[in-house]
């Protein structure tokens, strides 16, 4: 087929080689530069870095600064505070290490040009909360662009990552990634030493509360495709935690955020008649957490439980009262700019439907799930923890590796360490960046051996989507309806109705058991299977084709991990209404996958939680 | 956005894959590009409309409501020229032994403490907190 020909393959050979320019992966370039001198230093991103990820619109808030320079926190609250929300589990040597580090990468920042706000009586930064400051951040992500541009030796834009390489002479070491470009197809094969997996988390693998025209409009970016989970995942290394998905309270239908309204501007919620319904859920929750209820601050996942049951109760819709705060012109200007800053989409609701905060307390929903392992969750994948004092069960190699040598990660990648956010996943890719370099100086001269074999399947897959489209096409007269493919949107409809019904989403009101999940993982075999058949008409559907790809296989592992932990831990996130209570004598541990590509098996196991702090 | 070819405009090829993130809208010189909210929430009549001038450091944004109401808002983007930034290898390379240690790139100054903070091994347990 003359599709095959046309296209080039390109070969990029690096040290170390940055897997998506986000907040974690421009904070990986920056650091590997610094030490790596002379080594040579590629990121490469999908979209382009100016404005990729999570980042993108922008951000008003930084939400992991200490502050120890005003003795305000010191890392060993961050860790309390962290596995507070997380009712008791995170790995607490991954946090202390991103918390101790986290305000010299918020000083760059500054330095940098992020105008950053200053309390008018202190003359420090102006605090959101207590471990959140705020910014003028428009212009965050370009700024943040700008200095791993500086730091890299390359930056290939608009080549979308299919694939992890793995060493051909030594079992279980990569030796780069393959993957295409997006504008022109040509195919590119990176052969690294080092390989850091920064791609983001996983939005659309549950499905989201439009379904039409505005299906884009989730929480976390769309492009946001599991990469993160899939790359690893295929290269056989192990994730952790992949059950804890998040749940956000936010505005409805623009799914603006309401930390800023919470802790800022001092509103708070009540249901449709105006009663307060937190105290209300009180008992029920003790039921299903015990103690946890009682502590401080309240879990996010907890304070879900209460609106969603307030909502099954028939007493909605949640409102936010802004309108009394909303009467100061100060605090009304940073309610909309906090907006405009980083989500433009409740703008848009909020004036297209007449809603003025001012004098309209403007509803709150729930989202439907998402992985991530930056935000208050910690899916990701299993890494080494930092030399100076991580307990020996969780060091096997240099900080951040994954359990597959030489691979690296960062941001939402890396598990166990929820409460990073923009600060703390830049600063875990510093950390993950000056790791690769030790790795790499110490590997030597040994080069990466990539088999030809290997990357040339890879290619035939990786435009199969294509051919199977253009053969297939000749089958129908018009339309969309083909016996022989599916197109990704089809397959993603599927994949978003699939988690929903039988995982835990929305309409299931989050709640799953195991008859639904085996039942959920026949499906999802089912649609893998048909994967095969997928159908692209261009590039853009290839990519689109990919990144379903990846969605499915992070959700194969959400669903074990799901079925392995038999109990609800985390209550207004999810609900196993099969073991019904949070189970501390069995489940005060890290739930461990790893996938078997050869045999397509899961299996799965659990690793002890280290308490390193009182 | 893609650009037709034939009429040489852009135009959003997949709408239900837009986040609304502007980023198109900001980035175009010519101020070309508008939003309109999603139809499955958004009633028409409303405009969200931004100008950001890298010159001047600005971003200003003008939003219109279903009834004709306006707000206008303006915020800074950044505080030091573009392109200013300067790369991490113009700093003065690490000795050996700071490979080793702890300490990123910047730190201990950066922090603006003394030292970088640290934990004792010896302090690990296992089990409930
Ligand atoms: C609406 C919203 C509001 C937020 N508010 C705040 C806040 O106020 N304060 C705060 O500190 N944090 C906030 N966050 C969180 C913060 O944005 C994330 O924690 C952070 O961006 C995570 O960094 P990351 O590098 O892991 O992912 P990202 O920054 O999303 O970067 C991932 C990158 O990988 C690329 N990529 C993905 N797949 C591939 C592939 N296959 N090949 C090549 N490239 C790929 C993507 O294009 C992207 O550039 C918010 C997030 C959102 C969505
Ligand atoms: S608003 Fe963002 S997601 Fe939508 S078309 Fe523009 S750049 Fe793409
Ligand atoms: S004028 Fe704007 S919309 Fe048109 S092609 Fe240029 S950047 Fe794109």
């Amino acid at each position: 087929m003359g599709l095959f020909n046309r296209r080039k393959t390109v070969f990029v050979d690096s040290d170390i080689l940055v897997i998506g320019g986000g907040m974690s992966g421009c904070g990986a370039t920056y650091e590997s530069r610094y030490w790596g001198r002379d080594l040579k230093i590629v990121c490469v991103e999908k979209a382009n870095i100016e404005r990729s990820g999570a980042v993108a619109q922008g951000l008003y808030a930084i939400n992991c600064y200490m502050g120890m320079q005003w003795n305000e926190n010191q890392p060993e609250d961050h860790v309390r505070y962290a596995r507070n929300d997380l009712m008791g589990l995170v790995r607490e040597d991954l946090g202390y290490d991103i918390a101790r580090h986290v305000d010299s990468t918020v000083h760059k920042f500054e330095e940098w040009g992020l105008p950053m706000m200053r309390d008018p009586k202190t003359g420090r930064y102006q605090r959101e909360g207590k471990w959140q400051i705020m910014i003028h951040g428009e212009s965050y992500k370009p700024i943040v662009a700008e200095a791993a541009r500086k730091a890299a030796t390359e930056v290939y834009n608009r080549i979308m990552v299919t694939h992890l390489l793995m060493d051909k002479t030594k079992a279980n070491r990569v030796a780069g990634a393959v993957g295409f470009n997006v504008r022109n197809g040509n195919f590119y094969v990176f052969r690294a030493k080092a390989v850091i997996v920064c791609a983001g988390g996983a939005s659309h693998i549950f499905k989201p509360r439009a379904v039409g025209e505005g299906m884009g409009r989730t929480w976390y970016a769309p492009w946001s495709s599991a990469s993160a989970y899939a790359l690893p995942i295929l290269a056989g290394a192990k994730m952790t935690q992949m059950e804890n998905r998040i749940v956000l309270t936010r505005f409805k239908d623009g799914y603006g955020p309401v930390g800023a309204y919470f802790l800022h501007l001092k509103t708070y919620t009540q249901n449709a008649y105006g009663e307060d319904y937190e105290p209300k859920w009180y008992e029920s929750l003790k039921a299903i957490v015990g103690d946890y209820v009682d502590r401080h601050p309240v879990p996010t996942c907890l304070r879900n439980h209460a609106l969603l049951e307030e909502v099954k109760a028939g007493r909605g819709p949640i409102r936010m009262v802004t309108k009394e705060a909303f009467q100061d012109p100060h605090k009304e200007t940073v309610g909309w700019e906090n907006f405009l800053g980083m989500t433009i989409g409740q703008a848009v609701v909020w004036a297209s439907q007449n809603i003025d905060p001012k004098h309209v307390n403007p509803e709150l929903t729930t989202s439907e799930p998402y992985v991530m392992g930056s935000h208050a969750t910690c899916s990701g994948a299993w890494a080494s923890g930092p030399s100076d004092y991580a307990p020996a069960e969780y060091q096997w190699g240099y900080n951040r590796m994954m359990t597959v040598a030489g691979l690296f990660g960062a941001g939402d990648t890396i598990g166990g360490t929820a409460h990073k956010f923009s600060s703390g996943s830049f600063t875990e890719g510093r950390i993950a960046g000056k790791a690769a370099v030790n790795y790499v100086n110490d590997l030597g001269r040994e080069q990466p051996q990539v088999s030809e074999t290997e990357y040339e399947d890879l290619r035939k897959l990786v435009f199969q989507p294509l051919e199977t489209y253009e053969v297939g096409r000749n089958e129908i007269v018009a339309g969309t309806v083909s016996p022989s493919y599916i197109l990704p949107i089809h397959g993603l409809q599927r994949l978003e109705k699939i988690m929903d019904e039988y995982v835990g989403g929305i309409s299931a009101h989050y709640t799953t058991n195991e008859p639904l999940l085996t039942r959920g993982l026949e499906l999802l075999g089912m649609l893998k299977e048909d994967l095969a058949f997928l159908g692209a008409e261009d590039l853009h559907q290839l990519q689109r084709a990919w990144e379903l790809h990846h969605r499915v296989l992070a959700s194969e592992a959400v669903t074990h991990h799901t079925m392995f932990r038999t109990e609800t831990r985390w209550p207004g996130y999810y609900y196993r209404a099969d073991h019904a209570k949070l189970d501390d004598a069995n489940w005060h541990c890290f739930t461990l996958s790893r996938y078997d590509l050869q045999s397509g098996k899961w299996e799965m196991e659990k690793a002890p939680v280290y308490h390193i702090i009182d | 956005m893609h650009i037709d070819t034939t009429y040489r405009r852009a135009y959003n090829i997949e709408p239900n894959m837009c986040w609304e993130c502007y980023s198109c809208v900001k980035a175009c010189p010519q101020n070309a590009i508008d939003a309109r909210g999603y139809a499955d929430f958004a009633p028409l009549g409303h405009s969200v409309r931004a100008l950001r001038e890298e010159a001047k450091g600005t971003i200003s944004w003008k939003i219109k409501f279903r009834d004709g109401r306006e707000k206008n808002f303006v915020s800074p983007i950044r505080t030091t020229p573009w392109g200013s930034i300067k790369s991490p290898a113009e700093y003065a390379a690490p000795n050996s032994e700071a490979f080793k240690a702890q300490e990123l790139a910047h730190e201990p100054e950066a922090l603006k403490i003394e030292r970088l903070p640290a934990l004792t091994p010896g302090k690990l347990k296992q089990g409930l907190i």
